[in-house]
């Protein structure tokens, strides 16, 4: 794989330098096929150093979960060697299946088939909310 | 279709409107004696709670309608382990609206989910009781004649106490609300409460531990009960059990037109020689529980009368 040059796929650009493995990690990255480079601790003017991620297959990503871990990222999406679309994520309204709520008397606890929601009810605090339960999540 | 899950699902309007309607039925009975007629109430109470499904059957019997359902898991299909979601399918099949009652939180907005009828939270663990906040409103209006600009004591247990969360959301709404928070320190208001509902709405509140200092200043004071397992040693409860105990005695320096409130079952926190104080108004607010519970059921049903 050429990390400069994606015919197809997505490049997960102005990540914040080290959170590179837990995107990885927390999208279920390594049960991918593809072939994938993670790019540490790159010079940005912006940013000082970022992190990057290089995907060599056009997958349906969880932006919300992006959001959720990192908001000024930036998502690149490539078809025929060409930037087709440039995607902005930010701290998402709703996370579906991205946490899981650890209140014990939460039916989520019980049921473990329903899937696991949660709101933002503080945007400043970046608090989200357990739909079913309202407890914080953490 | 509407349902209600938690109290601030219903928008003040809708609450006046509902609370109207009440009003309406406790003085015209027979106006709404077969309203709703051919409707069945599905009553699904995982978990017992003889109170409250009594009064949302008499309330949908006096509207005319049917009631039928379980009052605890044992007899139901989820002692068999089937999840609420199949649960209410199959229940939606013979019911025009559901009341739930479920040990785990947010198991009534699971319902809510997968029905096409309206689902009614009837409690659903430590978390939300909607039909109860509901009928503590009622009570309030009636016996004040409004629900703006008056000052509410909240006594007792004010940490686990869902009722006192879900009544302080609902009065957060209205003008000119003054809180006074009446609890021993291991009991205070949780901080999330104090701070996304009593600050950010920008309510007048005290908190204190000395019920007796503050009982001249209220309007309407709201009792809760006082639970030993909550504490840390049986020496530390009767301490502090006493100090939130209501007593003819300690009426004497609290207003004329005061309202008592409890949501019962009551322990020993009200005295029984309060009972027949004028201002002890707790057995008439579980008659109310009927009346609005009837106005709920007729709103989500979409019946209005003129
Ligand atoms: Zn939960």
């Amino acid at each position: 794989m050429n990390i400069d040059s994606i015919k197809e796929g997505l490049v997960i650009d102005h990540i914040t330098a080290g959170n590179a493995m837990r995107i990885y990690n927390l999208l279920g990255f390594d049960k991918l096929e593809c072939s994938i480079a993670i790019i540490k601790n790159v010079n940005s003017k912006k940013m000082g150093k970022k992190d990057i991620i290089k995907i060599d297959s056009n997958i349906d990503i969880n932006l919300e979960a992006l959001g959720y871990i990192d908001p000024g990222i930036t998502v690149d999406v490539i078809r025929d060697s060409k930037l087709v679309e440039k995607r902005h994520v930010d701290l998402p309204e709703t996370l579906h299946g991205v946490l899981r709520c650890k209140n014990p008397r939460c039916i989520t606890s019980v049921e473990q088939e329903l899937s696991q929601e949660f709101m933002l009810t503080d945007r400043e605090n970046r608090v989200y909310r357990c739909v079913y339960c309202e407890a914080k999540a953490n | 279709m509407r349902s209600l899950i938690n109290i601030l699902d219903l928008s003040v309007e809708e609450i006046d409107r509902m609370l109207d309607v009440a009003d309406d039925i406790i003085a015209n009975r027979e106006k709404y004696s077969e309203v709703c007629h051919g409707k069945k109430l599905a009553t699904l109470f995982f978990e017992p709670s003889t109170r409250t499904r009594l009064s949302f059957e008499a309330a949908m019997y006096e509207l005319g309608g049917n009631v039928l359902g379980f009052s605890a898991a044992a007899s139901s299909s989820a002692s068999k382990g089937e999840s609420v979601a199949d649960t209410t399918r199959m229940a939606c099949c013979y019911a025009d609206i559901i009341a739930m009652r479920h040990p785990k939180e947010g198991a009534p907005l699971v319902a809510s989910k997968v029905t096409s009828v309206p689902v009614i939270n009837a409690g659903d663990g430590g978390h939300n009781h909607p039909t109860q906040t509901l009928t503590d409103l009622l009570t309030i209006r009636r016996k004040k004649g409004r629900l703006n600009n008056f000052t509410i004591g909240f006594c007792g247990d004010l940490k686990f106490g869902r009722t006192v969360h879900s009544l302080i959301t609902a009065l957060a709404r209205y003008e000119g609300i003054k809180i006074v928070l009446i609890s021993p320190d291991e009991l205070k208001l949780p901080s999330y409460i104090k701070k996304d509902v009593i600050k950010n709405n920008g309510i007048e509140y005290v908190q204190t531990t000395d019920l007796e200092a503050v009982l001249p200043e209220l309007d309407v004071l709201y009792m809760t009960r006082v639970q030993q397992e909550r504490f840390f040693s049986e020496e530390e409860y009767i301490r502090l059990r006493d100090s939130y105990i209501l007593t003819r005695k300690k009426l004497d320096k609290a207003k004329e037109d005061l309202i008592i409130l409890h949501p019962l079952p009551r322990v020993n926190e009200i005295s029984t020689d309060v009972d027949d104080d004028p201002r002890a108004c707790y057995f008439e607010q579980a008659l109310c529980g009927k009346f609005v519970r009837m106005a709920l059921i007729m709103e989500l049903l979409g019946i209005h009368l003129d």
